[in-house]
């Protein structure tokens, strides 16, 4: 059994999928906020002068604050799929404990999103919205969502050793998502009969409490934060469960 | 107290397996009667290792070396037996594991210090001592493409056998080094040894194996043919196989 350092090794990890990432980039962390941009741009033109809509303000702001929870959830939720058969060197030659490769690799992730939550803020501040005291929810909210990602990326994670077809089923998944979220329509126009399972869903929650944070200057609320929170947690016990239950025999099937 | 104990091992792995894929599933789940051929990669081998002791593990290619050390390494579990390791291992089964090329031999020696299990300051402690054992210093800074296969070796082993395990194990990759790092090596081992730690070495080099280790085991299509002193081993497996024939030209 691997006796040692998990935090250490852990950081570690992390570090070093940051590291290949951005050196292999010549402009660097600079894509991580090109993307958005660009996506605002675009959902911009077309959500305000080709299909008008009068009764959201600061469309940008709105718009990015469905954006930025949104990709780093594709991001993660892909790269962890298929971490562990990628990181077949690893799960077939050191004994380290493998929950640690797809764990790690969601929080890699993480970078995008920090730097996209900083553009976030700017972009909120550029549009004369000021900075409240509900700011202070935006670390809950984010890490509630980092943790239903690690769940979720260790349940496919370990799927996708035994059916590597899952990979696809993610990216077909997060397509389908892209509509399915509130990204560029508000809770508003969700039908009320809809609107319990949009809150089931930890992505469209984080948005919604974004929105409520940045653009309302209020308090996400309670009932959407406990729901985020059973949730997310649910989420990552199922996967944790499901991975320790598969990976025994990860090793003849890599 | 064995330090390494196999009992009565088995492993087998699917010959003809399917690829891991949906349509193949389905497949199985439609014909689930289809026969498996099984292929016994070990069977029913059985060995104890006391601290201490060196195995220098031949045999052919195919013949289960690699799975044994694996499932020493607990990467596998045995599908019959049981395999017991008292102590913490540090495994060399291939050049470069856990090495990244874009990262400069720094950073993959921090990593592979935690991959290992050492803690921040262990591994900060040791960082020193690894690089010079190493010999590459000079170009530590460098990223790791632009090492030749030696380098490589040089720092895998470097880590490996500055981790301080209890158990390590070597699967042929110090045959890369050369002349002056393995004779480096094999001063390592042979203190390693006195200080009452247990080696798993494979090799092809039956020169390598008879100057590291005490104990040898020929392995066979997965089945022991032959365990005891290493010289007496070897020598079974050297009559076994012919030696290649002498290049046209030398005597």
């Amino acid at each position: 059994m691997w006796r040692g350092d998990y935090w250490f090794l852990l950081q570690n990890l992390v570090l070093k999928d940051f590291k290949v990432r951005y050196r292999n980039m010549s402009l660097g962390v600079f894509w991580s906020l090109l993307n958005p941009l660009l996506m605002m741009g675009v959902l911009t033109f077309v959500w305000t002068r080709i299909v008008p809509n009068h009764h959201i303000k600061n469309f940008p702001v709105f718009l990015l604050c469905g954006l930025v929870p949104y990709s780093f959830f594709n991001i993660a939720w892909v790269t962890g799929t298929t971490s562990v058969v990628e990181n077949s060197a690893l799960v077939k030659r050191v004994p380290v404990p493998r929950e640690i490769v797809p764990i790690s690799t969601v929080l890699s992730s993480c970078l995008h999103l920090v730097i996209q939550i900083l553009l976030l803020l700017l972009m909120t501040l550029g549009f004369g919205l000021g900075v409240n005291i509900h700011w202070l929810w935006l670390p809950l909210v984010l890490a509630l969502e980092v943790v239903f990602v690690c769940g979720l990326a260790l349940l496919t994670s370990a799927v996708n050793v035994y059916v590597r077809d899952t990979r696809y089923v993610v990216e077909s998944a997060m397509l389908i998502l892209f509509w399915l979220v509130p990204i560029f329509y508000s809770f508003e126009s969700i039908p009320k009969r809809f609107v319990f399972i949009y809150e089931l869903n930890p992505v469209a929650a984080l948005i919604f409490s974004l929105r409520e944070i940045l653009l309302r200057a209020s308090a996400p609320h309670a009932s959407t934060i406990l729901k985020l929170v059973v949730v997310s947690f649910a989420v990552f016990a199922l996967g944790w469960v499901a991975f320790r239950k598969l990976k025994g025999s990860f090793y003849e099937h890599i | 107290m064995a330090a390494v104990a196999f009992h009565a091992v088995s492993k087998r792995f699917a010959r003809h397996k399917r690829r891991p894929l949906l349509r193949d599933r389905l497949a199985r789940l439609l014909r689930p009667s289809e026969p498996v051929d099984p292929f016994y990669a070990l069977r029913d081998v059985s060995f104890e290792l006391p601290p201490g002791a060196s195995l220098g593990i031949v045999g052919p290619n195919g013949a289960g070396k690699s799975t044994l050390l694996n499932l020493a390494t607990s990467l596998c579990l045995p599908d019959a037996g049981s395999v017991r390791v008292d102590g913490r291992v540090a495994a060399l089964l291939e050049l470069g594991t856990g090495f990244h090329p874009d990262l400069t031999g720094a950073e993959n020696v921090r990593i592979n210090s935690a991959l290992l299990g050492l803690s921040r300051r262990q591994a900060r402690d040791r960082f020193d001592c690894i690089v010079d054992f190493s010999g590459v210093r000079d170009a530590i800074n460098e990223p790791l493409r632009s090492y030749s296969s030696g380098m490589v070796v040089r720092l895998a082993f470097s880590v490996a056998v500055n981790a301080d395990p209890d158990i390590l194990i070597v699967d042929e990759v110090l045959g890369v080094g050369d002349r002056a790092f393995f004779a480096q090596c094999v001063a390592k081992i042979l203190e390693f040894r006195r200080a009452g730690k247990t080696m798993l070495v494979v090799s092809h080099s039956l020169d390598t194996l008879e100057s590291l280790c005490d104990r040898g085991l020929w392995l066979d299509q997965g089945r022991v043919q032959r365990l005891g002193p290493v010289r007496k081993v070897l020598d079974a497996y050297r009559q076994s196989a012919p030696a290649p024939p002498a290049v046209a030209g030398k005597p």
